[in-house]
């Protein structure tokens, strides 16, 4: 039955994976640029719950409302201030420079909020959970997070499919030139991409930040889950990273329930066999480009 | 359509171009090179043991950059993962010297050979994937080594290892052994890939550079020239492993495999200028003085320079050396060919 429990502990977690992954899964898809600064900027998000609930006392659900709005229009300055201007300089700038970003955000949040540990408080709704049977419990919190991961999830694949400005981030992404003969600034779509990703990693910091107990370099663990969660479901494809997501909960769970200790390589050693053996992801996308 | 002429006059014209490698800068660097590595080899002599300690650190960044650089600036791959295999260098000798008793001085160059070994196999999961996703996927196999290291009770698990071997030497013999040891590590690294990139390889690389697609066509073997300098790489990053371990003797997982070498090597490249052999030289030593002079501020010495280098990379995209350089005009190094016209060899036309 514990074995039971550690899969459906596991596939809750993969929902916070997702949700952790959306962003990184977006930005790439619209601008190939995988942003090193991910993680961090999640942490961002969740000192800024840190502080608004724990600090100014406002309620949980208040501060989700304030922190994602702050969260995109970070991302929508970081954008015109930092990426667009590293995507015109070509080659490695990008990568270089969102690099950078994470190691100065990482060490900004050290020298303000100090390497001691903190978690965003949520009362009871932390700890109450439903009781499926004599050994399984499943907790509202980690239920309320993997519902949240698959509407974002679904939320972002709809408004890429459908939504107007949705097209044109597919349209930028395909070939930015030509959609600024359109009439489309490639640049401003790029800005509310990342606002847009931004958004979901404000959420997914809130979460992830209610969940753990997080330092700032915890940046570093959420980067590299968000990374795997969308390798392991295959580059391109949404459904994918949530696949991926509850495979990289799943194994950490289970490594865990092994020994305690073996969570984080046995989630590690499932990407790497998954790198090895199928390279192309689980679900991925039909057309690659 | 070319007049018979002017066919002519462009015939005379190559028959007088020659192709070139060194420059007067180069002889120049040389001249440089060779009285300074000379001096330095005297420094255990003149100066005190604390300053060939920070000395050795700092030929190790010199080694990491120069490492770093191979790969990023030459081979194109940008990796968050290089302590991987400084960890594997730095284990390898504790464990070769201390348990198995071998020689310390042995110890090294065999660690250095166990990275490149194990690197082989990680380049073939590492190159499946590429640009960013890649320098996620080299920094995510570190982990994996460092929490493979944190299994294994015969190197001190989660707690680390202690070099006591080095020991049996007076500590200034010691510390003089260990910085001629690091000299000699730097020469190493800045020669291999100085003769590297002069090599068919560089010539190779820089073809992958500006169209891999071209490149491969034209039959350079783009993925084995890349997984050769991936090889060179982790060889170079285990010995600056090697030398940090013999510099503080003491090694814990969480310190030799920290993600923060990766961003000093990072910095340093993009700071000093990345892809020439010059720049990441140019950019360990600001680094060293940059950490050094910051020392009180903390964790600010990282943000600063972490601030720095995005500056760096978004309007000064050749570094510092670029800029002492005049865009490259002075080359100390030069790997690249030039060709020289007539007119810049005589100062005016022959005709």
């Amino acid at each position: 039955m514990q074995w039971l429990n550690a899969i459906i502990q596991g596939i809750l977690l993969g929902g916070l994976y997702a949700l952790l992954a959306a962003g990184l899964s977006l930005m790439f898809g619209v601008m190939r640029i995988v942003n090193l600064a991910h993680g961090v900027l999640a942490m961002l998000a969740a000192y800024l719950g840190v502080v608004f609930v724990n600090n100014l006392g406002l309620p949980w659900f208040l501060a989700l409302v304030i922190v994602v709005p702050i969260m995109a229009a970070v991302g929508y300055v970081l954008q015109w201030g930092l990426f667009n201007r590293a995507i015109s300089k070509g080659g490695l700038a990008p990568l270089l420079v969102a690099f950078g970003l994470a190691v100065v955000l990482t060490q900004l949040l050290q020298q303000i909020f100090s390497a001691d540990s903190r978690s965003i408080q949520i009362g009871a709704l932390g700890t109450s959970s439903i009781q499926v049977s004599d050994t399984i419990y499943i907790g509202w919190f980690p239920l309320m997070t993997f519902v949240v991961g698959v509407l974002v999830i679904a939320g972002v694949q709809v408004f890429l499919n459908r939504a107007p400005l949705g097209r044109a981030m597919r349209a930028t992404s395909d070939d930015p030139e030509t959609v600024n003969l359109m009439g489309i600034n490639n640049r401003q779509v790029y800005a509310l991409a990342t606002a847009l990703a931004m958004a979901t990693v404000g959420l997914a910091g809130m979460f992830i930040g209610t969940k753990t107990q997080f330092i700032p370099t915890y940046g570093d663990l959420v980067l590299i889950f968000a990374f795997e969660a969308v390798i392991i479901g295959g580059l391109g494809s949404l459904w994918g990273t949530l696949v991926g997501g509850i495979i990289l909960g799943v194994a950490q769970t289970v490594g865990s329930q092994i020994n305690p200790s073996y969570g984080l390589l046995v989630g590690n050693l499932v990407f790497l066999a998954i790198l090895a053996f199928r390279p192309q992801g689980l679900l991925p996308k039909a057309v690659t480009t | 359509m070319s007049t018979p002429t002017e066919t002519h006059a462009h015939a005379t014209v190559t028959s007088h171009a020659k192709v070139k490698r060194s420059t007067r800068s180069s002889w120049a660097g040389l001249g440089i090179a060779v009285p300074v590595v000379l001096f330095m080899a005297a420094a255990p002599y003149i100066i005190d043991r604390g300053f060939q300690q920070q000395l050795v650190t700092l030929f190790s960044l010199v080694v990491l950059a120069t490492m770093w650089n191979l790969l990023a600036g030459y081979g194109g791959m940008v990796s968050v993962g290089q302590q991987a295999y400084i960890g594997i260098g730095a284990y390898g000798l504790v464990y070769l010297a201390d348990t198995l008793g071998l020689d310390p001085f042995l110890a090294v160059p065999l660690s250095v050979i166990i990275a490149g070994l194990l690197s082989i196999p990680i380049s073939f999961l590492a190159f499946r994937l590429v640009g960013g996703y890649f320098a996620i996927g080299t920094w995510v196999i570190a982990e994996v080594v460092k929490q493979i290291t944190m299994q294994v009770d015969a190197l001190g698990a989660g707690i680390g290892l202690s070099l006591t071997s080095l020991n049996e030497l007076s500590p200034g013999r010691r510390i003089a052994y260990v910085y001629w040891l690091s000299l000699a590590a730097v020469v190493i690294a800045v020669a291999v890939t100085y003769f590297l990139m002069r090599s068919r390889l560089g010539l190779g690389f820089t073809a992958i550079r500006d169209d891999q697609v071209a490149a491969s066509s034209l039959g350079v073997r783009v993925t084995h020239s890349k997984r050769f300098v991936f090889v060179v790489s982790a060889m170079g990053c285990a010995l600056a492993g090697g030398m940090i371990a013999a510099n503080t003797l003491r090694i814990t997982p969480d310190s030799i495999y920290s993600v923060n070498f990766s961003a000093f090597m990072i910095f340093m490249v993009i700071i000093g200028g990345i892809g020439t052999i010059e720049g990441p030289i140019v950019g360990a030593i600001v680094f060293f003085a940059l950490q050094e002079w910051l020392s009180d501020l903390g964790t600010w010495y990282l943000i600063i320079i972490g601030v720095l280098a995005i500056v760096i990379t978004l309007f000064l995209p050749r570094g510092l050396w670029g800029l002492i350089s005049g865009n490259g005009r002075i080359r100390l190094f030069p790997v690249g060919y030039r060709l020289v016209n007539p007119i810049e060899r005589f100062g005016r036309h022959p005709d």
